[in-house]
């Protein structure tokens, strides 16, 4: 990387910042309040510990249902991807999960099994789930016919063919399922936590629209970028940096 | 381990645009132990097929094949048109995923063999065409088969590298003998590796005619000697020249 690709994105990070400011000077008023404000009210709720808390709560939610529709949609992926006839009878019924909005799920999630935390998880996979298996079955149906001959020609165990043979091939799907669905996921679970919980990032929110409280809105969603961005460059990048090194 | 014969009365398949196909009819081949024999035949006769039928990876056709060995699994080792490395392990692990308890004095000493120890931890894709089917000569070679597959390995490679590879190639089966069923249009090649030479029709395909080549091992490397056997085949044998 030379010099100009790093000095690019930090001007052009600096010019937003720069428009922000100019807009909240032009404007000076309550609901665009300028950076260094939401920076104070930031380090504020750091402080008090109320960020960290709802942040934490929602990660935690995030995780518990991130790894139910992946691990869910993963299993089911391979199987339809393998089995036509049964890949033939699901896709209708995917096609409909694929299209019920969100907020449908979620309220008819509360409304049939109350306002408790399970029914919050299952709102979110529900929502998931449907896209993890159409990328995990587009893979599997992808799959290297040549390599899979091979290993049965050399006899190679199950365990073999899968770790060796299948899941290199179906690598870079899971991480498009895991880059997608960490998206979907964050979007949804606000709304989830909004409608029918009493902590995290969601219900906070709400409590600030009430309150018209723009800077502490602002505040989270800084915090929030903050925590996906970790997520993709300490988490996601080195795991596909890792996968990938055999590629010329 | 003794005698393969197989008894292929019909392989039928049906083609893309839904049409019947028969590739294999009343095909009949005795192969003698330790035997290195060349199929010869036009491509697209359906040789590929006959070798994934012996291989056990396709089993929908009609007949019998007797592999000889009464009670256990033969070891088949096959090596494809193309290497089928997996991309993402490196050469050694490539060996070493087609062994249940893998040797490395085994490897070690094929690699050796193969001129390849120096690469053993490069990924597939960073090397030539040639290097990755020496590769996929020794996968096959490592699992110590009793019969050893071989579908046109030397394709595309140019003539010094598949002169190198084919000598390789004997002089780890002398070393370590099996029967070796090579596919081959290319009759040159063929006489220069072969005990005998089996001919196959185009489609539906069977045998024309077998003819044991019968000039010594010491003599194979002679270009004079090889074509003028091929002279010789094809004057005595012209029901072949079609085939080629």
């Amino acid at each position: 990387m030379n010099l100009s690709d790093k000095i690019l994105p930090t001007l052009s990070f600096i010019l937003l910042i720069a428009l922000w400011q100019g807009l909240a000077v032009f404007i000076n008023d309550n609901t665009l309040p300028t950076p260094s404000a939401v920076l104070t009210v930031f380090w504020q709720e750091i402080e008090s510990g109320q960020l960290p808390h709802h942040l934490g709560i929602t990660l935690l939610r995030l995780l518990v249902s991130f790894s139910i529709a992946m691990l869910l949609g993963c299993a089911i992926g391979i199987v339809l991807g393998r089995n036509q006839k049964l890949d033939a009878f699901f896709d209708n019924w995917l096609v409909i999960f694929l299209n019920i909005p969100a907020l449908v799920t979620i309220i008819l999630c509360y409304v049939w099994f109350g306002l408790i935390e399970s029914a919050a998880i299952l709102a979110v996979v529900i929502n998931k789930l449907p896209n993890v298996i159409v990328t995990i079955r587009e893979g599997t149906k992808a799959l290297d016919k040549d390599l899979l001959e091979m290993a049965r020609c050399y006899h190679f165990s199950k365990k073999k063919t899968f770790l060796h043979v299948i899941w290199p091939q179906l690598h870079p799907f899971v991480m498009a399922a895991t880059r997608s669905g960490l998206a979907l996921i964050w979007k949804i679970i606000l709304v989830v936590e909004l409608l029918g919980r009493s902590d995290g990032m969601g219900y906070q929110l709400h409590l600030f629209f009430q309150l018209f409280d723009v800077a502490s809105i602002l505040a989270y969603t800084i915090a929030f970028i903050m925590v996906i961005q970790s997520i993709e460059f300490l988490v996601l990048k080195p795991l596909d940096k890792k996968a990938l090194r055999w590629r010329r | 381990m003794s005698d393969i014969h197989i008894d292929i009365k019909n392989k039928t398949y049906t083609t893309a645009d839904s049409r019947q196909h028969t590739a294999i009819s009343e095909l009949k081949l005795s192969l003698p132990e330790n035997q290195f024999v060349c199929l010869v035949g036009p491509s697209g006769c359906g040789k590929t097929t006959l070798l994934n039928i012996i291989a056990n990876l396709d089993t929908d056709y009609q007949g019998e094949i007797a592999l000889g060995l009464h009670h256990k699994k033969p070891n088949i080792g096959y090596i494809f048109q193309n290497p089928r490395l997996l991309p993402w392990r490196t050469v050694r692990e490539n060996i070493e995923l087609a062994l249940d308890s893998p040797q490395p004095e085994i490897i070690d000493s094929l690699l050796e063999a193969m001129q390849l120890t120096s690469i053993q931890d490069v990924y597939p894709e960073h090397l030539s065409l040639g290097m990755s089917r020496r590769i996929a000569i020794i996968r096959a070679f490592a699992i110590n088969p009793d019969i050893l597959l071989m579908d046109e390995p030397f394709v595309s490679l140019d003539a010094p590298t598949a002169r190198q590879v084919r000598a390789l190639l004997i002089n780890l089966w002398q070393q370590r003998p099996h029967t070796i069923l090579f596919v081959s249009h290319d009759l040159r090649e063929a006489i220069a590796l072969a005990d005998k030479l089996i001919f196959l029709s185009t489609p539906p395909m069977s045998v024309t005619s077998e003819i044991a080549v019968d000039i010594s091992r010491a003599d194979r490397d002679d270009e004079t000697k090889i074509e003028s056997f091929r002279q010789y085949l094809l004057s005595q044998h012209p029901e072949i020249k079609g085939l080629l």
